[in-house]
This record gives C-alpha cells, structure tokens and sequence, in this order.
C-alpha cells in the first residue's frame, strides 16, 4: 500500500489537510468547524497509534524512513523517519490535540475559524519537528511551528497576551538564529544536511572536530533547546506564555513543545557533540537542579493557579534535563517517561485549570476555597492529576521521577539528593494549592453556584486520568520501547577506552573535577542496559 | 570596432521597447480624455512585457554592444527581467490609486518606464561612463515621481530631499569614475581591471582607495547603506506609496548590480584594493543592518517602518557582497528577487489600505483589520513574515543563502551579527501583525474591496514568495550558472 510507506507524511501533513479544509468552511458555522477539527485530530491519533504496531522495538536505526531530495542546492532532503524517543512523542501530541479541540470548545467562542486553522497547523509543526533527519528540514518545522503558537497566544489569550507572545517568539528566535549558524557550519564541514549521515561521519572520525569547535557547536545547539526547555535561567519566557495563553494554548506547549526542547537535546547534542555533552554535563546538572529546586519555589507563592502550574514547569523539565544528563539508562529513560507525563499531567492540569476560569472567571487561588463539596467529581479528577504531578506511587509521575533520580544518584549523589528534595517541594505547593482550593469551608458564595463537570469534560478527564494510571502501573511497554534509541544515544555518549584517553587532554582543573565522576559507573550501567 | 551594426540594437532591445512605449504613452497622453488614463496604463503594461519577451530572446543573442559599453550577459539578462517584474507589479498596483487620488495623468506611467530603462542600462553596462548615464536616467525620473502628489507638501519634500541628495550621490560617483580614469586611462570595467590586475605598480594604491571609496558613496547613496541612508525615512514616507514601492526595489536592485559589477567583479581581484573594498563592505554591512532594524523598532508610521526594514534588507545583501565570489553573487541575486517581491506586494497593498490620500498609514490604523478583512490581513502577515524570514517563504531561502555564502567565505561573525538582527526585525515586523490581529477596535483602514489589477499583483507576488519559498533551488540553479566571465 502506497499509503504505508507514507505513514509520516500522512502523520504531518493531516492537520494541516484539515485547517486548509476549515479555511473553506463558512464562518458562521462554528459547530461545523469545531466537527472538523475534532475529527482530523483524532485521525491524526489514529495515525500515530498506527506507528506503535508497526514499530519494532529491537530495530535499530530509524524506522518508516521516507528520503527525497527537495532542493538541491545545498542539498536538502525531505527525510523522515522515527525511533522509539520521537515515537513516544509524537504519540503524545496526537493524544493531546483532540483533548486541546475539545477543551475548547465552548471556551472559545471568537473567531473560532482561525483558532482551529492554527491548532492544527501547529500538530503540523510539532510533529514534522518529531519525524525530520534532515537538520534543515527539523529547522523549518522548528521555525514555522512558532507562527501559529504565536497567534495562538496574542490572539485568544488573556491579560498582557500580546506581551506575552512576542517575548515567546523572540525568545526562540534568539536561540534558533544560533542554530541555524551551527547548521549551516556542520553543512560546510560535513557537506551535508542529513542527520544520519552527520552523525556516521562524526562518529567514524571522518569529520574531526576540534575542541573548541565541538564545544562551540554544542552551545549553539544546546541553548536553543534551553531556551524550549527552559532550563534555568532561560525560563522567563515560560510563565508568561503558559499563564497568558488560552487553554489549549498552555496544553500544547506544556504537553509538546517543550519536549521539542529537551527532544533536541538527546537527538541533536548529546549524539553529534559527545565530548562537548561529557565536558559540560556538570554545569547542566547544577542549572537543572536549580530549575528544580528555584521551580519549586516560586509555584509555592504564586497566588494565580495558571501561574503555578507554570512554574510548576520549570522545575518538571528540570528533572527531565537532569535525568538527561546523567548518562545512565536509567536517567535517560526516566527521563523520556517523564518528557510523557509531564505533557499528561500538566496538559491536564492546564486543562482543568482553564475549566475553573470558564466558570468563575478567575484563576487566584483565593478566590476559590471548598470546592470539594460543591463540584465532587471534578475535585476528584483534579486531586489525581494533581497525585499524578507529584509523583505518588502507582500513577505515571512516580515512574518518571523515581528513575531519574536513581540515574542522578548514579551520576552523583548530591544531585540525586537535592533532586528528591524537589520532589518533596513539589508535594507541598500541590497539595497546599489543592487543599486551599478545594478543601475547608465554601468562603465565596459564588463557588456554590459553579456547575460540575458536564458529559464532555468527564470523557475528556476521563481518557487523560485513564492514561495516567495506565503509565503508572504498567510502564514497561513505554520503557521498552526507547531501550535501543537510548542505548544507541548512550553508547554515543559514555567514554570507550580511547574517548576518555582523549577527552583528559583539553580538560581544565574545574571541568576535571566534574567531568570525572561519572565514568566508572556509568560503564557498568551501560553494561546492564544491553541486556 | 567604432561601427553600429543590427546586433548592437538586437542587445538593447529591452531597453529600446521600454523608451518606446514611454513617448507612447507621452504622446497619448494628451489625447486621452480625462477619466480614462488608465487606458495608458495598460499600455505600460503591454510594453513591459513586450520588453520581458524581447529579453528571453536576446538572452541567445549574448555579447557585448557599442564598444563593450553594454553587456548582453546571464547577470544583466536575469536583472531586467527582475526589473520588469518590478515594473509591471507597480503599474498594475498603481493605476487604481492614481485615479482614487485623481492624479491620474499618463506621465506616471511614462516615468515608472523610463526609471525602469535607465535602471536596464545601470545593469547592463560594462562602462562606468555608461552606469553614470544609467543613473542620471533612472534617477531624473525617480526624482519627479517622488513629488508626484504635486497640492502635498509631504510629497514634495520627499522629491527635494532625494533630489539634492541624490544629486550629490551621483557626483560623487562620477569623481569617482575621473580618479578611476586617471589612474587607468579607461572606464571600461573590464579593461580596468586587466590594467590594475597586469600592472599593479601603475596606480597609486592611495588614489585607487580614493576612487574605491568615491564610487561605494555614490552608490551607497542609491542602496541607503549607513550612513548614507539620511533621505530614505523621509522619502519613502512622503512619496506615494506605489511610487515607494518602485523606489525600494528598482533602483536598488540596479544599485546593487552595479556594486557587484565593479567590487566584486573589478576590484576584488586588484590585490591593492582587496581589503580596502572588503573591509569599506564588512563595516557599512553592519552598521547597516544594525541601524535599519534599532531604527525601526520606534516607527510608528508603516512606509516609515518599511522604509528602516529596506535599509536593513540592503544591509543583508552587503553580507552577500562582502562575501563575494560567485556564491556570494548568486545569493545576492537571489536575494534581490525575494526582496522585490515582498517589498512591492507590502507596499502596494498598503497604498490600497491607507485609503485616499494616504490619510491611514499609521500602525494603530490597521488594529482590527483582521476582524474586518480576514484576507486582506492575511496577505499583509504574508508579506511581513516573509521579510522577517520565517522558513516556507521566500525571505527566508534569501537571508539563507546570503547567510551561507558568509559561512563559505569565513565570516563567521558577520554571519552571527546579521542573525542576530534579523531576530530584532521578527519584533517590528509583527507589530503590525499584532495590529491587524490583536488590538481591540474597529479597523480605520480602507474598507474598499481590491481592484482586480491590484489583487493581480499582489497574487502574483504571493505565489512567487511561496514558490520561491518551498522551491528555491530552480532559481538558484539558474544563478549559479550565469557564466559570468569577471567571476
């Protein structure tokens, strides 16, 4: 079948048949248009969950690859292709548009045409960000994706949403311009754009790098992704964007595009630049640390709950970072699992979130107070997301947290002890948000008014909250499935013989005392991960 | 050698339809009743196509003319046709706002012809005597259509400014081109060039730097590089709009043809001269581009914003020139095309939205536009994301190949410079998006639908962005292999 050989075109470019078929619909019809929006979506998520049964787990290399050249000077090709890590995730961006078209709709009411037209089209972007080989092809996807993020924010956002939009799109756009240069240069170098053939070349020793060009390649990659991430203290962005935008808005950038952050990071960094990756790993650890624990921090005095959700963030993609950095099986798999549940959790809590402010018009925590009684099936819905956030046992966020900070205390052990000392934080500005909004005494008369959840927010909550027990208690065949990229990023990555003989010439006293430590053990723990 | 033969009119057969229709449409003109003189118009249009086939055909008919003073080559060939493009674009996108501003007369369009034939022979020449006519005639005309909104004083301003200040720009290249006389005993570029390359010794390397300098002021003028781009707020404000767009694109791109011609073709190669003309390009380069995109970050009026983003656009193409080489030429050309399409469709989209008179261009005038004219919005955003450099558009495949040929020749720092700007622009660019989109209100700007020869236009410069966007490399290919033979 033509189709099948297809599959990832067809993956990226159905939401954008959709938004192109909403362009033509009448505007009035605003039914229609939510109608066909819904149900591209979720024949995108067909689509993707198509992906997992054909996908083979012990393959290595990269599965469904589709090469064509499209432009030939410089030679730029349309080459998809997917291993278990992009997999992952875009099967979650496939779950949560359909969740982002429902969430909104009734929420959103104005020019409901456009809004579909650029959710769709930004699926379009993230996904194509997921599936692209081609270094240039993953830059236009990048770039692209912003624009409809864009309107997303400025247009049905809240508060200071323009404000908020630009500083997002400038932010990346910083951090892109910076990558770009370091695209372009590896093509100079390689003569090349294509990440496969990149990486063959840089690993058999055909494209020498020096030090300082290693190093500065990895930088001009690494701070674009940190700039998506955010890692400390590139995050300013985040709380703008992620309070400001409209619901779906902050779950798709919660749920996918800052995985497109810490994505680039396990794709891009650590398998072109392994010396660089090695040198700098300390540094990246301490700044995840501090997203972890300054994350923390600010969510527990944020008086506006979208505000300390998005915080909340911060210091989630500090453990996904963290875990990253490690080096270890482990780390780097709980790592993914949680690039996965945060996008649940977060996505849900944004979504939940946004369904107080619908029915109340506001989001300061103090406005609210004893919903428990007054609306009982979304208070529970809320307290497991909120369970699941936290990372209790037997729901998805313990599986995620619990390996990275196994790999941290691997890597080092202080690391791994301040990261347990976030997740303890985290138990408190969430249980405290939740006890002060939903626990105790009605206090505002008009919190005994508000509606439970109607017939669309429980299939909704309930296919998320299903979800999230599902990763919880049977996370084996997620973990399973990234096993061979992630071994193949770590055989990259970890110092055979001859890479730590070469990588002790340029080390300077300070970097020596980080970069060592990791080594010996993280042997032994490749060792265990072939198994 | 002196003799006239067919072939030497064959090769300017562009040129010489264009001058045609010029005095056509003047001696037209007064026979035309009143209310009619689009009828004119259409014969522009017709003679710019007539002049664009006459340019397929010559272009089998390569070689040079009168004396090697003109050159029928790849590089002269692509540039007229791109400068009838232009032409044509103006001309359909003008003809609606003259008669809505009633100032409809004919020579309107015999101007637009005439700039377009002295901006052919600025391409096409190989003898600086031959630019300098080139530019005097492509110049004169521009000078009037600046003022042409004659009861304005904004207008006319406008058409004083660039008049003085364009009077001493061209001055300034003509001194250069004595010095260059001087040290030479010739103005041909490429006998120039052989005299200057055989016998270094013969040219004081001081007086050639003289005349390097000379030259680039002049044409610095002409492309507004910092800081010589004083006139260009001031007039692209006040000139009428399709008239700004006609201003922006054509003799710019002739201006930068010319600055190809004679560094990168001519004095590159003078070892002397070298790295005076490399670091006079690396230095106006920067100061360029930084200066256009902080500038436009304050604009509040949209010709004046556009105006700062074409100072800033002409600095991205010295990044291409600075490099030089045949990479870097292809990509200035390339990028000369993208620009023109993306600054004319802006700017004659605009002349239709500010409404009569003009009276509309601030930024807040478009807030809600979106709301009202959802298409019309959407083109704009088009037009403005393509000049930012968002990736499926042609003004992204422009900065990256001018980008590139930077890396290719080293200029790793001129590279991250120009990045760096181009981000800024992402800001000013969108404040008008956000206008259009996000600001509460009803919308000030014309309500009126497009005239059909208007949204014609602006299709076609949609569609080439577009196309020039996704598929870039046809057009490149046919750069590369311009065979040009200074390269």
């Amino acid at each position: 079948m033509p189709l099948s050989s297809h599959i990832l075109t067809v993956a990226t470019f159905l939401p954008l048949v959709g938004a192109a078929i909403i362009a033509f619909l009448p505007r009035e019809n605003s039914g229609r248009v939510r109608m066909v929006a819904l149900i591209f979506s979720l024949l995108t998520f067909l689509v993707t969950l198509a992906l997992i049964f054909g996908f083979s787990r012990t393959a290595g290399g990269f599965q469904f690859e589709e090469n064509y050249a499209w432009i030939t000077s410089p030679p730029i090709h349309y080459h998809m292709g997917i291993d278990g890590l992009s997999l992952i995730l875009i099967v979650l961006t496939g779950f949560l548009t359909p969740l982002c078209v429902l969430v909104s709709w009734t929420g959103i009411t104005e020019r409901t045409k456009e809004f579909h037209i650029f959710l769709l089209a930004l699926e379009t972007g993230v996904i194509g960000v997921f599936v692209s080989l081609d270094l240039f092809l993953f830059f236009v996807f990048w770039e692209v994706m912003l624009i409809p993020m864009y309107f997303l924010i400025g247009i049905w956002g809240h508060g200071r949403k323009v404000y908020a939009a630009v500083k997002f799109i400038l932010y990346t756009m910083v951090g892109s311009a910076l990558m770009l240069v370091g695209i372009i240069f590896l093509y100079e170098r390689s003569g090349s754009f294509d990440y496969p053939q990149i990486l063959a070349q840089l690993s058999d020793g055909s494209l020498p790098l020096t030090h300082t060009t290693e190093s500065l390649l990895f930088w001009a990659f690494l701070i674009a992704f940190a700039i998506k991430v955010p890692l400390f203290p590139l995050h300013t962005w985040l709380p703008d964007a992620h309070t400001e935008a409209p619901t779906a808005g902050s779950v798709i950038l919660a749920g996918v595009l800052l995985k497109m952050g810490t994505y680039g990071m396990l794709r891009f960094c650590l398998p072109l630049f392994p010396n660089a990756s090695r040198e700098f790993a300390g540094l990246l650890s301490v700044l995840a640390v501090i997203g972890i624990i300054y994350g923390a921090l600010v969510s527990m005095v944020q008086p506006d709950l979208k505000r300390l959700v998005a915080y909340s963030s911060v210091a989630h993609l500090g453990f996904v970072v963290l875990g990253i950095f490690a080096f270890n099986v482990q780390g780097m798999e709980g790592a993914i699992y949680q690039m996965v549940n945060h996008g649940v959790s977060t996505g849900a809590l944004f979504m939940m979130v946004g369904m107080l402010y619908d029915r109340r018009h506001t989001r300061l925590i103090k406005d609210f107070g004893g919903l428990g009684t007054t609306i009982p099936v979304f208070s529970t819905f809320f307290m497991i997301v909120t369970l699941s956030s936290l990372g209790l046992p037997m729901l998805n966020g313990f599986v995620g947290e619990f390996l990275i900070i196994i790999g941290a205390f691997h890597a080092r052990v202080l690391w791994g002890t301040l990261a347990a000392v976030g997740v303890i934080l985290a138990a408190v500005y969430l249980l405290w948000m939740y006890q002060r909004v939903f626990l105790g005494e009605v206090t505002d008369e008009k919190n005994r008014e508000i509606p439970d959840c109607n017939r669309r927010e429980k299939w909704l909550l309930t296919a998320t909250v299903a979800v999230i027990i599902f990763m919880g208690i049977y996370p084996q065949p997620f973990l399973r499935q990234m096993d061979v990229s992630v071994a193949r990023v770590l055989t990259r990555v970890n110092p055979e013989p001859v890479a730590a003989h070469n990588s002790k010439l340029p080390a300077a006293p300070a970097q020596a005392q980080m970069a060592p430590p990791p080594r010996p053990r993280n042997r032994a723990t490749t060792g265990g991960a072939s198994r | 050698m002196t003799s006239v033969g067919s072939a030497d009119f064959i090769r300017i057969l562009p040129e010489l339809i264009l001058s045609v229709f010029a005095l056509l449409v003047m001696m037209l003109e007064p026979v035309t009743p009143l209310g009619k003189k689009t009828v004119l118009g259409w014969v522009a249009i017709a003679g710019v196509i007539l002049a664009g086939l006459a340019s397929f055909a010559i272009a089998y008919f390569p070689g040079s003319a009168f004396s090697a003073s003109i050159s029928n080559d790849g590089f002269s060939n692509y540039l007229i046709e791109l400068l009838l493009l232009i032409a044509g674009l103006v001309l359909l996108g003008s003809m609606a706002y003259l008669e809505r501003d009633a100032i409809d007369h004919g020579e309107f369009y015999a101007l637009i012809l005439m700039a377009t034939v002295g901006a052919a022979f600025m391409v096409a020449s190989t003898e600086l005597i031959m630019v300098f006519i080139g530019l005097e005639i492509s110049s004169i005309s521009t000078y009037i259509l600046a003022g042409y909104k004659r009861g304005e004083m904004q207008s006319n301003e406008s058409s004083v400014k660039y008049f003085l200040l364009g009077s001493f720009a061209t001055a300034f290249f003509l001194y250069g081109i004595a010095f260059v006389y001087g040290l030479t005993g010739t103005t041909n570029l490429d006998v120039v060039r052989e005299t200057l390359v055989n016998s270094p010794q013969s040219a004081s390397p001081q007086l050639l730097w003289l005349a390097v300098i000379l030259m680039f002021v002049g044409l610095a003028f002409k492309v507004s590089t910092v800081p010589f781009q004083i006139w260009t707020p001031d007039v692209y404000q006040g000139a009428p709009a399709p008239v700004t767009a006609f201003l922006s694109t054509a003799p710019k791109a002739a201006a930068f043809a010319v600055l190809v011609r004679v560094f990168v073709g001519s004095f590159d190669h003078v070892a002397s001269a070298g790295p005076v003309v490399f670091w006079l390009l690396w230095i106006s380069a920067v100061l360029t581009m930084c200066l256009g995109n902080l500038a436009a970050l304050w604009q509040s009026n949209v010709k004046r914003l556009l105006a700062y983003s074409s100072i800033a656009h002409a600095g991205y193409m010295l990044v291409g020139i600075t490099a030089g080489g045949a990479e870097g030429t292809s990509a200035v050309l390339f990028y000369l095309a993208g620009y023109a399409l993306m600054n004319v469709g802006a700017f004659i989209l605009i002349a239709h939205l500010a409404g009569s008179d003009e009276r509309y261009t601030n930024v807040q005038d478009f807030t809600g536009l979106a709301a009202d004219r959802p298409g019309m919005a959407a083109c704009l955003t088009v037009f403005m994301l393509s000049l930012a450099g968002f990736p499926s558009t042609v003004g992204f495949f422009a900065k990256f190949y001018v980008f590139r040929s930077a890396m290719h020749a080293h200029l790793t720092g001129l590279t991250i410079i120009a990045l760096l700007n181009s981000v800024v622009s992402v800001y000013y660019y969108l404040a008008l998006v956000v206008a259009m989109y996000m600001g509460e209100g009803k919308t000030q700007v014309s309500e009126s639908s497009v005239p059909r020869a208007l949204g014609f236009a602006i299709a076609v410069s949609l569609l080439g962005i577009f196309f020039l966007g996704l598929f870039p490399s046809g057009l490149l290919r046919d750069l590369n292999s311009l065979h040009v033979p200074w390269l």
